[in-house]
């Protein structure tokens, strides 16, 4: 059930109305019951996945709590008659317990994920090298379900046993409450990934009927739509003409295509997290942000902080902080001081973390060297940008160039490039492929098609063009907008005829602007992929 | 707790660690900040400091950091 079809605004539609209905206390329990039916009419089977993660997750996060439970009481009780060196003994032993059972734990789901995602993967690259030795024989590639979402809700999932296990969050005693936790329909397709510390407090809460949370609400849900069906399923169509022929459509068209690629990322992915949290506010539900405008950023650093923002913490909290500050990287980073000096030994565990974080990051996104690529793409670009910190750092403090807004204005532009150049990996079906794309950029010599009306070649009428353009100046000015607030509160407070207008005209322009319908495919949103 | 400051003077000069409370919050400190900070205090003060450390409250300020390297002496 997609997001954007009838099916899923009507079960939504039907959820809200019996939802305000029920008495509050059984409110969290219709939240489970709608989010099972939804995963359900995907594929029956995926159930089967998503209530081992579950069930596997909740036993073990209420072991490691007993036993940290039990730690305490036990150290309470022989406070007095044990030494200190017994006392840290006794913790270090219970510890090592509670690590290695939620390392199982975590190696069981990991190795779930892994094996529907990456045995194909796999398989090619054994065939691949098989090929390369000179032997016929190739191993078959073998035929799994892929559950929707399952990248989404085992790093959730995950997330919360390791916060268990830190004491961050107490474990939840109910198994049903978890199971909403890890199931929680709205972003069970592509995220946000939230923590349980957030998340909780307000998904098992009674609500009462707040007629500006729900308003509210489906006005997210409207502006979702409209950066979805009006931009993103719109420039579709250009962006699959030109990735699908290199032949033809290179030079100036692969430098239209990766533009047109990133724009349509942003409208897909945004657009659909705007309807998960709009969703979510409707019902009184907080679900954190994933976007901060991540195209106004001036550095890719800065657009890694401010884009997909909860998977980059998830990484951050969960692999690069446990990497960097492991026992292997402290003595790695001391084995570097000592032989290649403190400037070195200090940098190396961070770019090594980075490297691991990157990697991982990669091949998350899906089971390809693309994306293993494009990771340590990034990677390189980041690394690249650490170490010339000090010299950006001289020259704006000689030029005092970093204030100007031209300056600004440029280091935008340039993040803006940049990614679009690291996206390409996202758009062709190879390495090769894309770099080849890349590099006809400044070999073709074909910009002077521009002039000749090559863009209209491209699946994409004069029409669909100045929709397009149109879409993009809106939301442009709500980016702008929204920098000094939220949008929604500042057209709350104008009058009622301005405020029906505006939201009446947004629903008008969707329908009458939004690609859907025959001839257009807006069967999936980008992210469901991962 | 002048060694901690030295540290953190050579990451950013140009902030008051003595006054500063809102490393983390106000973005002063970056996860690279943190990671490097990790590796000098490990160094410098023979502590480990583990992944379940690193949250803001122990990196606000210089005196949260403090704090939370005497509690690790104390426990090592």
């Amino acid at each position: 059930m997609l997001f954007t079809s009838y099916e899923f605004i009507g079960f939504t539609a039907i959820l809200l109305f019996v939802y305000y209905l029920i008495p509050q206390k059984y409110q969290w329990m219709l939240l489970l019951l709608f989010s099972y039916i939804f995963y359900y009419m995907a594929d029956p089977a995926y159930l089967i996945y998503i209530l081992t993660t579950t069930i596997t997750i909740y036993f073990t996060a209420c072991l490691i709590e007993k036993n940290a439970d039990r730690q305490s009481a036990f150290l309470k009780q022989h406070k007095e008659t044990l030494l200190r060196d017994e006392k840290k003994a006794y913790k270090d032993g219970q510890k090592r317990i509670r690590r290695r059972t939620a390392g199982l734990c975590i190696l069981l789901n990991i190795g779930i994920l892994a094996a529907v995602k990456y045995t194909n993967f796999l398989i090619g690259n054994v065939n691949g090298m098989l090929q390369a030795f000179g032997q016929e024989k190739q191993l078959s590639f073998v035929s799994l379900v892929l559950p929707m979402g399952i990248s989404f809700y085992t790093f959730q999932a995950i997330g919360y046993l390791v916060d268990v296990y830190r004491g961050t969050v107490r474990a939840e005693k109910n198994p049903l409450k978890f199971a909403l936790f890890v199931s929680f329909f709205p972003q069970l397709v592509q995220g946000p990934i939230s923590r349980f510390g957030d998340l909780s407090k307000s998904l098992y809460e009674k609500h009462s009927f707040d007629s500006k949370a729900v308003c509210f609400g489906l006005q997210r849900i409207l502006w979702g739509f409209f950066k979805k069906l009006v931009i993103a399923d719109r420039i579709l169509t250009g962006v699959t003409t030109i990735i699908s022929d290199i032949d033809t459509y290179n030079g100036v068209y692969a430098f239209v295509g990766m533009v047109f690629y990133t724009l349509e990322l942003y409208a897909d992915f945004s657009g659909g997290i705007d309807i998960t949290i709009g969703i979510a506010e409707a019902l009184g539900i907080t679900v954190q942000e994933n976007f901060n405008r991540p195209y106004f950023s001036k550095s890719l650093k800065e657009y890694w902080r401010r884009w997909h923002i909860s998977m980059c913490s998830w990484f951050r909290d969960y692999i690069f902080y446990p990497v960097s500050a492991s026992k292997a990287m402290q003595k790695f980073s001391k084995f570097a001081r000592k032989h290649w000096g403190d400037s070195i030994g200090k940098r190396l565990p961070v770019y090594a973390a980075t490297f691991i974080v990157w990697f991982a990051t990669g091949i998350w996104h899906g089971a390809n060297w693309n994306f293993i690529v494009w990771g340590l793409a990034n990677w390189c670009v980041l690394m690249i940008s650490e170490e010339l910190e000090p010299a950006y750092m001289q020259f704006h403090n000689r030029f005092h160039l970093d204030k100007k807004p031209a300056y600004k204005l440029f280091q935008t532009a340039r993040t803006f490039l940049l990614v679009c150049c690291l996206n390409m990996f996202d758009c062709y079906s190879s390495v090769a492929e894309t770099f080849r794309a890349f590099g006809t950029m400044f070999t073709a010599g074909n910009w002077g098609v521009l002039r000749e009306g090559a863009l209209l070649n491209l699946g994409l009428s004069m029409l669909d063009y100045g929709i397009l353009v149109f879409g993009v100046i809106v939301l442009l000015a709500v980016s702008l907008v929204q920098r000094s607030g939220s949008v929604r509160e500042k057209i709350g407070r104008k009058p009622y005829p301005i405020r029906v207008c505006l939201w009446f005209g947004m629903f008008l322009l969707i329908i009458l602007l939004g690609a859907y319908g025959v001839g257009y495919d807006s069967s999936q949103f980008i992210y469901n992929r991962f | 707790m002048d060694k901690l400051l030295q540290i953190l003077s050579e990451l950013h000069p140009d902030i008051d660690f003595e006054t500063q409370d809102k490393l983390i919050d106000g973005m002063i400190l970056d996860s690279f900040d943190i990671v490097t900070l990790i590796s000098e205090i490990s160094e410098v003060f023979d502590v480990t400091i583990s992944a379940e450390h690193i949250i803001p409250d122990n990196f606000n300020s210089a005196r949260a950091l403090y704090a939370l390297i005497q509690q690790l002496e104390d426990e090592e």
